[in-house]
């Protein structure tokens, strides 16, 4: 294990028991069965598993998305879900702990990059010339700040997903969920995207969970879950070497 | 960051576009309430110019533009004699056919005695009758300038002034000649009428009737009681101006109300579906963004802000278009076209309004989109 993820920090993402199912009878849907899982600052790990095994349900549970049918959550000290949410501003919650990165890059097309990136700020009431400072330090640490100005449909789809991983990280977020972040790049950049989380997760002392199917990209991760038919089934430890 | 004017930016060329489409029918919608003016007005103004507060009229008629009416020439100098009638005029309405510069035309004959009310109003070129035979004072609308001779019956006549926007209901110009003539062009153009009255028995001079009698009050007088006193002589009417007024717009122009404010009302449902489509497609295309924005923790208030302020944008920029092409064009119909403040703002109320409900059915979609389907996967 790397240094960052003494068993001894508390963890930022604490899952416990989750279940969800969606319907009832003949219809339900088990898409998370008593899952547990803890994430502590700094560590970076990838969910795995099958289609349509649950590994979007748990992301989304823990983004706050999508109610769980039962268990507790807590993120960052702060027991958000048990048995009900125990918070009612979720949005606001999520502007200020957590940051998303979809597979699809998800920019709004009318903004140019430092624009979507600022957006993030500009909801959480920051002025916009900090914003778009901010924005622009920002995609300069993701080595993008040269298309500032560019709107995303003129971006590559590289360059796309860093504006967004910029935007997800507008607010430093400490935790940073990302869905297939690499699955529209090739593995060069696929690399690039995820040594670029590595960084920001030892720097900001963030935990980031990702659901990858991207075999290239397993030595980066510090866990490796597996989830089957809505159980976390194996866990393979520390792999990376960074 | 106004989320709404940055998206609005992004596709302004389609925006504009159908800002000028909506611009197009809001601007059918205003031509419609500004026809419908129009007729109001232009039926009032006929009946309004002789500045009259008493028409007197064939018993039981409600003439002289609603229904025919005929009462003896004579009956002016009676009601002239009347306590508080201060003037009196005799008039004569007749539309006729005439040839202008050789094409057919309707023309609002009317016939007037010199020097008393019912004459042409304020001119705006030449001047009034002069002479007591073959001169004639023609609305602007007829065409004809100073100086022109047109022949209307037997006799042929000498444009010597010109009014503006004078036409009756059916948007006829009106043309003003002597109360003698006007008598002699109904005697020449139905000479079998003529015939049988003399037939009658009648004598030569019943040549001599007229359409009504108009009758200017002195100011201490009171409208109905001079009519009640009128009505006493059995083969008379009294009809106050106010009645006459209500006359107008309840006979001859409530057709035309009915006929177009169906219309009118048919439009602004077609424009209101169409708003609320344009709206709900505009937010359904931005579905995916709205839960973007969702999931990374914008509001309610700044999704909903987004939508209405796009249609409130759409709606307002829309009317503008749409009043100032038809500002721009209301002189060009063949009829007057009237625009007035209150009826456009109203108008302008209905559209925000409409905007506004429409918006509704975009802001309920954003409302329930899932962020989750921002995610995918
Ligand atoms: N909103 C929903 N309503 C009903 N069923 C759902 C819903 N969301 C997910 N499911 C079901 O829950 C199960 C888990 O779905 P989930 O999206 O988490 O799978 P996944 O592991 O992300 O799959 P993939 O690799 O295809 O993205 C699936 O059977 C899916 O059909
Ligand atoms: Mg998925």
């Amino acid at each position: 294990m790397i240094e960052t993820s003494r068993p001894d920090t508390r963890p930022i993402v604490e899952v416990r028991n989750v279940s969800k199912h969606f319907g009832e009878g003949e219809t339900r849907v088990d898409a998370l069965r008593d899952v547990s899982l803890d994430v502590r600052p700094g560590e970076v790990i990838a969910l795995l598993g099958p289609s349509g095994s649950g590994k979007s349900t748990l992301l989304n549970v823990i983004g706050c998305i999508t109610e769980p049918s039962e268990g507790k959550l807590t993120l960052e000290g702060d027991t958000v879900y048990d048995g009900r949410w125990l918070r009612d501003d979720l949005r606001k919650l999520r502007l200020e702990k957590i940051g998303f990165i979809f597979q699809s890059h998800n920019l709004l097309p009318f903004l140019d990059a430092t624009d979507n990136v600022a957006i993030a700020l500009d909801l959480a009431h920051v002025p916009r010339a900090d914003a778009r400072k901010r924005a622009i330090e920002l995609l300069d640490y993701l080595e993008i700040g040269h298309r500032k100005s560019a709107l995303p449909a003129k971006l590559s789809g590289g360059e796309a997903q860093r504006v967004a991983i910029a935007r997800a990280l507008a607010n430093k977020p400490r935790i940073i969920l990302a869905d297939e972040p690499t699955a529209a790049l090739d593995s060069k950049r696929a690399g690039i995207v995820m040594d670029l989380l590595r960084k920001l997760a030892r720097e900001q002392q963030a935990a980031i969970i990702a659901v990858t199917h991207d075999e290239k990209i397993f030595d980066r991760f510090d866990r490796i879950y597996m989830l089957r038919d809505g159980r976390l089934e194996s866990e393979s430890a520390a792999v990376a070497s960074a | 960051m106004n989320l709404a004017w940055r998206d609005i930016r992004h596709n302004l060329g389609r925006f504009v576009m159908t800002c000028a489409g909506l611009g197009l029918l809001l601007a059918v919608v205003m031509s419609m309430i500004g026809i419908y003016r129009g007729i109001v007005v232009d039926a009032l103004t006929i009946a309004r110019a002789p500045e009259t507060d008493i028409w007197v009229v064939e018993a039981k008629s409600r003439g002289p533009f609603a229904e025919a009416s005929r009462i003896p020439g004579d009956t002016r100098a009676a009601i002239a004699r009347i306590s508080g009638v201060e003037a009196a005029g005799a008039l004569t309405y007749q539309t006729i056919e005439a040839g202008v510069r050789g094409r057919t035309a309707r023309l609002y004959v009317i016939g007037y005695k010199q020097g008393a009310p019912g004459g042409p109003p304020v001119m705006v070129e030449g001047r009034h009758i002069a002479r007591s035979h073959y001169e004639l004072v023609a609305d602007r609308s007829a065409g004809l300038e100073i100086g022109e001779r047109i022949r209307l019956g037997r006799t042929t006549f000498e444009v010597v002034g010109l009014t503006s926007q004078q036409v009756n209901s059916g948007g006829d110009p009106a043309v003003y000649i002597t109360l003698a003539d006007a008598q002699k062009l109904q005697f020449d153009l139905d000479p079998a009428a003529a015939r049988i009255q003399l037939a009658r028995g009648g004598s030569p001079a019943s040549r001599e009737t007229v359409n009504t009698v108009v009758a200017r009050l002195a100011p201490f007088a009171d409208a109905d009681t001079v009519a009640a006193s009128i009505r006493q002589w059995k083969h008379l009417g009294a009809i106050t101006q106010t009645e006459q007024e209500a006359i107008l717009s309840q006979s001859l122009v409530d057709r035309a109300r009915r006929q177009i404010g169906m219309f009118t009302g048919l439009l602004l449902t077609v424009s209101a579906v169409i708003i609320a489509l344009i709206i709900y497609t505009m937010t359904m295309e931005k579905i995916r963004h709205i839960a973007t924005l969702k999931l990374i923790g914008a509001p309610d208030s700044r999704i909903v802000g987004m939508i209405v302020q796009q249609a409130l944008a759409l709606g307002l920029i829309g009317f503008a278009l749409g009043a100032a092409l038809i500002f721009n064009i209301k002189d060009f119909f063949p009829r007057r076209v009237i625009l007035e403040a209150d009826n456009v703002l109203l108008l302008g109320g209905v559209v925000t309004l409409v905007c506004l409900l429409s918006s509704a059915l975009g802001v309920r979609v954003a409302l329930k989109a899932d962020p989750a389907t921002a995610l995918g996967g």
